[in-house]
């Protein structure tokens, strides 16, 4: 049986040496089958080894790396003992990647078409004059419009989705027997995203290639694969179908990864899983997952389990998968407490807003020309009460983190007013304003790498706004400081660290830390878990609702990803292309009538479970620029009811009380047409 | 946890500094840059008291002698002692180079960071005027103000310091771009940070390591200029020992004394490349991408 | 694209402008004028006025700029102070010449540094590549009249394989330039090859890090095809503008190499003219250079724009 394997990994460990001439292994004794025509997904978190697992299958390895033991063979053929040609047939041949980032893997100075006629010239039988016409067959398999002009951009003139398809093109030139894809989703808008997987899926099924789908989110596996390998700390800790390890995962750190994923239907925080994996070499004798794993014994730190079957006939490495199979399903998380929401106070009002990138050009000044036009952000106003969190969603360009800028004063607004506690007028530029009304309101940024000054310690990253807002100094400084560690759950022993010397997770605490010394009434959250892992997610999910209920801080919560402001959000705000489409609690939000650019969005998330179907009703162009007039989404909209979207700016309806959506379609009808659709 | 705020501070550091110096001793270049930087500067400050022979001293028995065992190095034209004259041939321009190069790299850094902070046209327009000076040989601006003023230390010291200023700017400008981009600089914005305090605390700590490289490179521009000078007969006047002014002189008997010519092109030439493999081992230490350009 | 190459273009005019003005207001307000400069102590009464007399000292500055300024556009430079001789004929030669030894230089120059970047990048801390980047740092650091002092002590002081010295006028043609010549070229391609070949060398290590390059060779390409189809171009799209400064730098900084090697050039006019404080001649160098500088470094920026599909191409698909 094992001859007829595709892929065939045996023992195999990678590993460095680091300076101290100590090996760090990467991956510990992996053992992977996979058969022709299979999908398998590789899911685990950041630094589990999974990308490097697949590229060893490609007999590739990053720079310092190299292996310790075991080996990987393709087709019977030992990869790593293969010549420098005999690898350069097999790879892009029998054996195609499709990479993380297409945008910057493929070569900027070459042409689209050049670029897939390459791999044709290398890996198929298809003669020189057939090559174009093949080329635009490919090109026409992976779905981009317009393929003959197509051949003749760069890959810079492309959009990130089209870009992606021009990389699954490439992949197919070689009429490969595998694929092995890296991540080919991760930065791609949610719709473009449903699109791409829609076609790796058909494709799987069409031409019988197997396929290695590498990917942190198990939404994306759950709807291309059969069979999922969970990897954590280098290892495989857990194989089996899809359905298996997705409905009822048998090892802890599944179930706790699977916990902490937000879920599109629950409007619940999801189970944090704390701590963090150990660094490579860090593994003691014992489980890798031991100091995390709320369920370990004794023997679980002292022996290290092997990977042995269930009766399922899933692999698992865990002493106790026994108890683990008997345990309920995961169970619900924690509903959020919303008793702190006071209707009656409002913190803060949008009035109006417009927010416009455009600077006058040389030419316009000499000229003396005004620019003329549409703005960035358009027609924005919001109320927002004491308490409440409001959830502002939509995809890249959408106009969200502009708006959160210009309630901090960082971008000053065409038009419109932001009004504060119901009567005060805050200024639109930072140095307009109150210290006071500076320090009420606080900005949470989307990558502590970034928003952290990589020369100051902790220390001195919170002193800044303690100096700054109440003028203090050395032992209250330092009170104030640990007070505030403790209460995100680093403590005082953090205060003489560096931004690099802690993990993704601790640093966005601190970066929280530093916004609730300021003891704000509203703080600004701009996408401050989408750089994270999903278990740290979780943890800085449920520490920024411990936040709010202990301090009654209200928040505005820019994300893209409608799961996560679906577990913490009060109400909901839809931008696309910096106009509002719909606004309303979330519970009416995610539930019929949609805003048709909501239904889209709501239909293209992908929910770890094996029968959740995607709905795709909209293309996935990319619209640069908003329309100057009519309706923000007239371009994409499936439910187009006629010239009145493109010439007249659609009217706010009432559907309750609090929801509205902004629609020429009557609610109502829309209810209907969306009830039909759901049936 | 007794540790106040600052001592944190300083210990860190002090902790970055260590383990830079470690980082550059580490590779052998960067080892073989300092010493041969901390030798010179030794060499400077001590070779009044070691020399053997006076500096001055002309003889005409010895003129042109090859070297022996009492004039390790030789004699030059004049019979004066080789190796005396080499070992202190370095002083007047280390001193020259020392008090100009901090000033050069300090003004033009404050220029630099102001108008990377500002922006816009003003910057625009300001680089233009960068770009004018810069477009004109050093060797010319240098001299026409060194033929007007003579050739002092007063003329000497300002008219490097300004010259060598001009770079900086364009270096200190590209840093703070890049550290403005950055969202800490927007956080500190927002909660409403001075100006002041925003390029004290979370600006300058991040362009220092790039001012701190620039500031080695512009050391040995400013060597290799001014022993150019010398060379050329604008700097070092004589009898002034000074490694540029005597290869000048030698040249000229290089056919049948050349020792006249290369103990002083050892020494200038070893000095210039420790400086530049230190400042390559520390920009490698510091992270950074030393972008290398025509020496203008 | 092409309202870019107007900014370009007219960003490249502001600094000529900015230069003439730098130039004619240095000139002004250091002490003295070309007379006083020229005549020395001597400079008195009628002598004084004669000499401000003949060359329109007595007028207005701006006047004056404007005079000059627009004279140099139509190549007029004025006449030097001393022989009365016009600038324009005077710098022509010594400008040619300059050409001569920068083009030799190049042509022997940019192609090594090429070859020996890529070759030291792709052996990346090799013997190969430690030997040619400890050579390059030797060679760039080490100032120019002490590498010229050296050849010359060895190739023409003890082998006597090549003159040390260019005797050649400065109005001889190029062929009679040779063998002379070819000591001064040695000694500006040897600074300019470093500088290129550690330019390239980064460039390329960086490209070879590239995602796209993994995913070539990911996709089959065999390595040398990797290299020159996927690599170089995107590695030596950067070398053109350094090129450029480097060219510029040539053009003005090897004036101490022409001193050294008696070579007739506009550096050593320069000096010269500085020297004998002939400042209508170093006004016109000093323009010159500038103008040179700019576009060399403008006709960079172009040829970077027509050959970077990045560039050339600026607006994104709808």
């Amino acid at each position: 049986m094992g001859n007829k394997s595709l892929i065939e990994i045996r023992d195999l460990s990678i590993g460095f040496s680091n300076l101290a001439k100590q090996l760090l292994p990467i991956l510990r004794n992996i053992d992977l089958t996979i058969e022709a025509g299979e999908t398998v997904g590789l899911v685990g978190e950041s630094g589990s080894g999974k990308s490097t697992l697949a590229l060893a299958m490609m007999g590739y390895l990053g720079n310092p790396l190299k292996v310790l033991t075991g080996s990987t063979s393709f087709r019977n053929q030992s990869t790593f003992d293969l010549s420098a040609r005999e690898l350069e047939q097999i790879r892009g041949g029998e054996l195609a990647l499709i990479p993380q980032n297409a945008g910057q893997a493929l070569t900027p100075t070459q042409r689209i078409g050049r670029q897939i006629s390459e791999s044709l010239k290398l890996h198929s039988k298809v003669s020189e004059v057939d090559r174009p016409a093949r080329v635009l067959e490919l090109l026409t398999q992976v779905r981009l419009p317009d393929p003959t002009t197509l051949v003749d951009r760069y890959p810079h003139e492309l959009s990130g989705g089209q870009q992606q398809r021009v990389a699954v093109a490439m992949a197919l030139a070689g009429e490969p027997d595998a694929l092995l894809l890296d991540e080919p989703t991760t930065g791609l808008d949610v719709t473009t995203q449903a699109h791409v997987l829609e076609l790796l899926r058909d494709l799987a099924k069409e031409t019988g290639t197997a396929m290695v789908y590498v990917s942190h989110d198990l939404g994306a596996i759950a709807r291309v694969c059969d069979r999922v390998v969970v990897m954590y700390a280098g290892e495989i800790v857990l194989d089996g179908s899809v359905r298996q390890v997705l409905l009822k995962p048998v090892h802890p750190y599944a179930r706790s990864l699977l916990a902490s994923i937000p879920k599109l239907r629950e409007a619940s925080l999801p189970a944090a899983l704390d701590g963090r994996p150990p660094a490579a070499g860090d593994v003691g004798k014992g489980c890798a997952f031991v100091e995390r794993c709320k369920m370990a014994e004794d023997r679980c730190a002292l022996e290290r389990p092997l990977l042995q079957f269930t009766k399922a006939g899933e692999r698992v490495r865990c002493h106790l998968f026994e108890k683990v199979e008997k345990l309920a399903a995961s169970g619900p998380g924690s509903a959020v407490d919303r008793s702190l929401i006071s209707h009656a106070t409002e913190v803060l009002a949008l009035d109006n807003i417009a927010i416009s990138y455009t600077t006058r050009g040389l030419w316009d000044q000499i000229l003396g020309r005004q620019p003329n036009d549409t703005p960035t952000v358009d027609d924005i106003s919001i109320v927002i009460h004491k308490g409440e969190t409001i959830g502002l969603v939509g995809e890249s360009g959408s106009g969200k983190s502009t708006i959160l800028k210009a309630i901090a004063g960082l971008i000053p607004t065409r038009n419109g007013r932001i009004i504060y506690n119901g009567n005060e007028l805050l200024k639109a530029s930072v140095d307009q304003r109150s210290n006071d009304q500076l320090r009420r309101i606080q900005l949470i940024f989307q990558n502590p790498d970034d928003s952290l000054n990589p020369r100051q310690t902790v220390a001195e990253i919170l002193a800044q706004p303690l100096r700054l807002y109440f003028g203090l100094s050395n032992q209250e400084l330092h009170d104030r400081s640990v007070e505030i560690l403790e209460r995100v759950r680093l403590g005082g022993h953090y205060l003489d660290r560096l931004p690099s010397q802690l993990s993704g997770g601790e640093k966005q605490r601190v970066a929280v830390a530093r916004a609730f010394i300021a003891e704000p009434e509203l703080v600004l959250c701009d996408e401050v878990t989408s750089a994270l892992d999903v278990s740290v997610q979780a943890a800085v999910l449920e520490l920024l609702n411990r936040l709010q209920r202990e301090f009654g801080t209200t928040y505005i919560f820019v994300s893209h990803d409608l799961a996560v402001v679906r577990a913490l959000a009060d109400r909901v705000a839809l931008l696309y292309q910096g106009r509002l489409c719909e606004i309303g609690p979330a519970a009416d939000v995610y539930s019929l009538p949609s805003h048709p650019y909501t239904e889209v969005l709501l239909g293209a998330v992908l929910e770890p479970d094996p029968d959740s179907v995607p709905v795709l009703s909209a293309d996935d162009i990319v619209e640069l620029s908003p329309m100057p007039v009519g309706c923000a989404f007239q371009r994409r909209c499936p439910r187009r009811v006629g010239d009145i979207c493109e010439t007249k700016t659609p009217p706010w309806q009432q559907v309750d009380d609090e929801h509205l959506i902004r629609c020429h379609i009557p609610h109502i009808e829309l209810r209907e047409l969306q009830m039909g659709r759901a049936n | 946890m007794l540790t106040t705020f600052q001592s944190v501070t300083k210990n860190h550091l002090q902790d970055r500094l260590f383990k830079v110096l470690r980082d550059v001793m580490s590779s052998p270049s960067g080892a073989i840059g300092v010493s041969l930087v901390f030798f010179h500067l030794v060499l400077a400050v001590i070779s009044p008291f070691i020399v053997p022979f006076d500096y001055r001293e002309i003889s005409s028995l010895l003129m042109l002698q090859g070297p022996s065992f009492e004039h390790w190095f030789g004699n030059d034209h004049l019979g004066r002692d080789i190796f005396s004259r080499t070992l202190l041939g370095g002083r007047e321009a280390i001193l020259i180079t020392g008090i100009a190069t901090p000033i050069a790299v300090i003004w033009g850094s404050f220029i630099g960071i102001f108008f990377g902070l500002v922006g816009g046209r003003i910057d625009e327009f300001a680089m233009r005027i960068v770009d004018a000076f810069l477009s004109l040989p050093w060797i010319l601006k240098m001299l026409v103000l060194i033929v007007t003023f003579g050739t002092g230390m007063g003329v000497l010291i300002p008219t490097l310091a300004f010259f060598y200023g001009i770079p900086v700017i364009r270096i200190a400008r590209a840093a703070t771009h890049d550290v403005v981009a950055r969202d800490f600089i927007s956080a500190a914005k927002a909660r409403g940070h001075g100006r002041i305090a925003i390029i004290r605390h979370e600006l300058l700590p991040n362009v220092l390591d790039t001012l701190m490289v620039e500031g080695a490179m512009r050391w040995s521009w400013m060597l290799l200029a001014f022993s150019s000078l010398s060379f050329l007969g604008f700097g070092a006047s004589p009898p002034t020992p000074d490694w540029g002014l005597m290869i000048a002189d030698a040249r000229g008997f290089m056919s049948f004394a050349p020792w006249g010519v290369l103990a002083p092109v050892v020494f200038l030439s070893s000095l210039i490349i420790g400086i530049n493999l230190t400042a390559d081992a520390l920009a490698k230490a510091l992270g950074i991408d030393r972008i290398q350009k025509a020496p203008v | 694209m092409l309202s870019m190459l107007l900014r370009r273009l007219l960003l490249g005019l502001v600094t000529v402008v900015l230069v003439s003005i730098i130039i004619f207001t240095g000139v002004e307000i250091l002490p003295g004028d070309a007379c006083t400069a020229f005549l020395e102590r001597e400079a008195q009464g009628k002598l004084l006025e004669n000499c401000r007399r003949d060359l329109d000292l007595n007028r207005p500055a701006l006047e004056r700029y404007v005079d000059w300024a627009s004279g140099a556009v139509v190549g007029d430079l004025g006449v030097s102070v001393n022989g009365q001789e016009s600038i324009a004929e005077l710098v022509g030669n010594r400008m040619n010449n300059s050409l001569l030894l920068a083009f030799c230089a190049l042509l022997v120059g940019v192609p090594l540094a090429i070859f020996l970047g890529v070759i030291t990048a792709l052996w990346r801390d090799k013997p190969i590549d430690l030997f040619f980047s400890t050579v390059a740092i030797f060679a760039m650091t080490i100032p120019e009249f002490v590498s010229s002092t050296v050849l010359i002590l060895v190739f023409s002081v003890w082998l006597g394989w090549l003159p040390g010295i260019v005797l050649t006028s400065a109005n001889a043609s190029a062929v009679e330039f040779f063998p002379e010549i070819i000591l001064p070229v040695i000694v500006v391609a040897m600074v300019m090859t470093a500088h290129i070949l550690r330019m390239v060398r980064t460039s390329v290590i960086d490209v070879l890090a590239s995602d796209y390059v993994r995913m070539a060779t990911l996709k089959g390409v065999p390595y040398w095809q990797v290299v020159f189809r996927h690599v170089l171009p995107n590695a030596l799209l950067p070398a053109i503008n350094v090129v450029a400064l480097t060219i510029a730098w040539l053009l003005g900084g090897v004036v101490v190499i022409e001193v050294v090697f008696n070579y007739p050039g506009l550096g050593r006019m320069m000096i010269d003219s500085i020297s004998d404080r002939d400042l209508p001649v170093v006004q016109a160098i000093a323009l010159i250079l500038a103008t040179v500088y700019v576009s060399v470094n403008l006709t960079a920026d172009l040829l970077t724009m027509i050959a970077n599909p990045r560039l050339r191409t600026l607006h994104m698909r709808k």
